[in-house]
């Protein structure tokens, strides 16, 4: 490991475009930004900004259409690279949980560090039920999917990503598919995680999350990275007017 | 009722008809079961490529042996669904074997390559009903391709897709009825030789009506058996309703 100071830079982009429909529809229209190590930064924009493109285009999930993206000093947009092995160190997790429904809670978390032979099958598993006690889901450890709440379910996709002890965690609207009562539970384990030291990029909607924990605000729209500083600068001072416009609607 | 046993006794044990019957059953099933499995081995074969190809198209890439692979089962699909099964048996019998006596050849090749056509589009779009989510967490998580595919999607595939392909092996079963025409003997064939011997047509026709209907039965019966042990959390959900009460 190189120097392990604050200002180490995790992700960063260059330029990133993803275009669709042949260029018609610009998702992403040259973002430059970066991500630092231990870094939480929450991503907020209108819908169709571009926020969740951007995010998912960090591990690679959409493919941009120009830009680089370095990740711990590898272009991921390169031809020959193995994308899966710079995955298992970035975790992600989704609007819609994509929980593997005909797996149990264990299994789903058991499968990729086993399969991806980072640990034994033995180990994989102690690993996951101190994981999930950590989110007090350790009882239904052998339930399926199916059989908890929403909130339930984005705890154990969290955790489930945390199994693979990846080195950023990518959150794509972690709260946005849940019911108003369960958005605090899940909220309130990034919020751990985040104490803990995680570096973490989050899409979301909920400002008073972005408020308290975020260490930097990313504001998008159209495409574009617009405006970005700390908490206080974002929802203190804003400067351009689209964002103005943007915080007047959502506050 | 004793004219019912006179006929029963001529159509099924005068003459070791019997006997005949039998074998015709053996070679309905030898057919269906050959062709069964070729139908399956080269339906996953197209659906895979399909699937391939259509993932690669995604990602903006292009693989110049899999676009033609490509091309050459939508050619393969477009002819085998555009055509009657037994138009197909009388070119594989008369045209493309024309050398060869070995009928059951020609009929396992011919159910096996029509049979495959329907199963790959099965396939392809149990593939394609998984919900999109799934294999992006499989592969946030760093698993390949290949294993996000065997160990996430195709198994929550093969749950949405064996009711259909219990009725393809269903209407496999059933389409055998027409080899006769290149001469084989299978129990349709039995049946009409049984009518043009004894005059009688109700008990040899209906008889083999019974036949095909019970090894149906059979069939849907093996798939829903099947059905059920591949839905472990329906089965725990039923297990849980019945805890509930």
């Amino acid at each position: 490991m190189l120097n392990q100071t604050n200002s180490e830079t995790v992700i960063s982009t260059e330029d990133l475009k993803v275009y669709f429909k042949d260029g018609r529809i610009k998702a992403l229209d040259g973002v430059t930004a970066e991500i630092k190590k231990g870094e939480v930064v929450v991503v907020i924009g209108p819908s169709g900004s571009g926020k969740s493109t951007f995010l998912r285009s960090l591990n690679m999930l959409e493919y941009p259409t120009s830009g680089k993206i370095i990740f711990d000093g590898t272009d991921l947009t390169a031809e020959k690279i193995n994308i899966d092995e710079h995955r298992q160190r970035m975790g992600m997790v989704f609007q819609h949980f994509n929980l593997f429904p005909h797996m149990t809670i264990l299994s789903n978390m058991t499968l990729a560090p086993v399969k991806l032979k980072k640990l034994s099958e033995a180990d994989a598993k102690a690993k996951a039920h101190e994981l999930l006690t950590r989110v007090g889901l350790d009882d239904r450890a052998d339930a399926y999917p199916s059989q908890l709440s929403g909130g339930q379910k984005q705890r154990v996709a969290i955790v489930r990503a945390l199994e693979m002890e990846p080195e950023v965690m990518l959150f794509d609207e972690p709260t946005s598919a849940l019911d108003p009562e369960m958005v605090g539970e899940v909220l309130d384990v990034m919020k751990e995680l985040a104490k803990a030291g995680m570096t973490m990029v989050v899409v979301t909607h909920e400002m008073g999350f972005a408020r308290e924990v975020a260490d930097r605000v990313l504001f998008m729209a159209d495409g574009k990275l617009v405006e970005e500083g700390t908490p206080e600068q974002i929802f203190g001072n804003p400067q351009s007017p689209r964002l103005q416009d943007f915080l007047s609607k959502v506050l | 009722m004793e004219k019912f046993m006179a006929d029963f006794q001529q159509t099924f044990i005068d003459s070791n008809r019997w006997k005949a019957l039998l074998s015709g059953l053996g070679v309905t099933l030898e057919i269906t079961f050959l062709a069964l499995i070729l139908g399956v081995v080269l339906g996953v074969l197209v659906a895979v490529i399909r699937s391939s190809h259509d993932q690669l198209e995604i990602q903006h890439k292009k693989n110049g042996v899999l676009s033609v692979l490509n091309a050459i089962c939508k050619v393969y699909l477009t002819i085998i669904r555009g055509t009657p099964v037994m138009v197909q048996l009388l070119i594989m019998y008369f045209v493309i074997l024309a050398t060869s006596t070995n009928t059951v050849l020609v009929a396992t090749l011919t159910f096996g390559i029509n049979s495959g056509a329907y199963v790959a589009e099965i396939i392809r779009s149990g593939i394609m009903s998984v919900d999109k989510g799934q294999s992006e967490a499989g592969r946030s998580l760093g698993l390949s391709y290949v294993q996000t595919m065997s160990n996430i999607v195709i198994p929550q595939a093969i749950k949405n897709i064996l009711p259909a392909l219990g009725n393809e092996f269903i209407a496999l079963l059933k389409e055998t009825s027409i080899v006769n025409i290149i001469g084989m003997k299978d129990i349709t064939k039995w049946a009409m030789n049984v009518q043009g011997r004894t005059y009688q047509a109700f008990m040899p026709f209906l008889g083999i009506a019974a036949i095909y209907l019970v090894l149906v039965l059979g069939l849907s019966k093996l798939v829903s058996i099947m059905e059920r042990r591949l839905n472990p959390d329906v089965e725990s959900d039923k297990q849980r309703n019945r805890d509930k009460h």
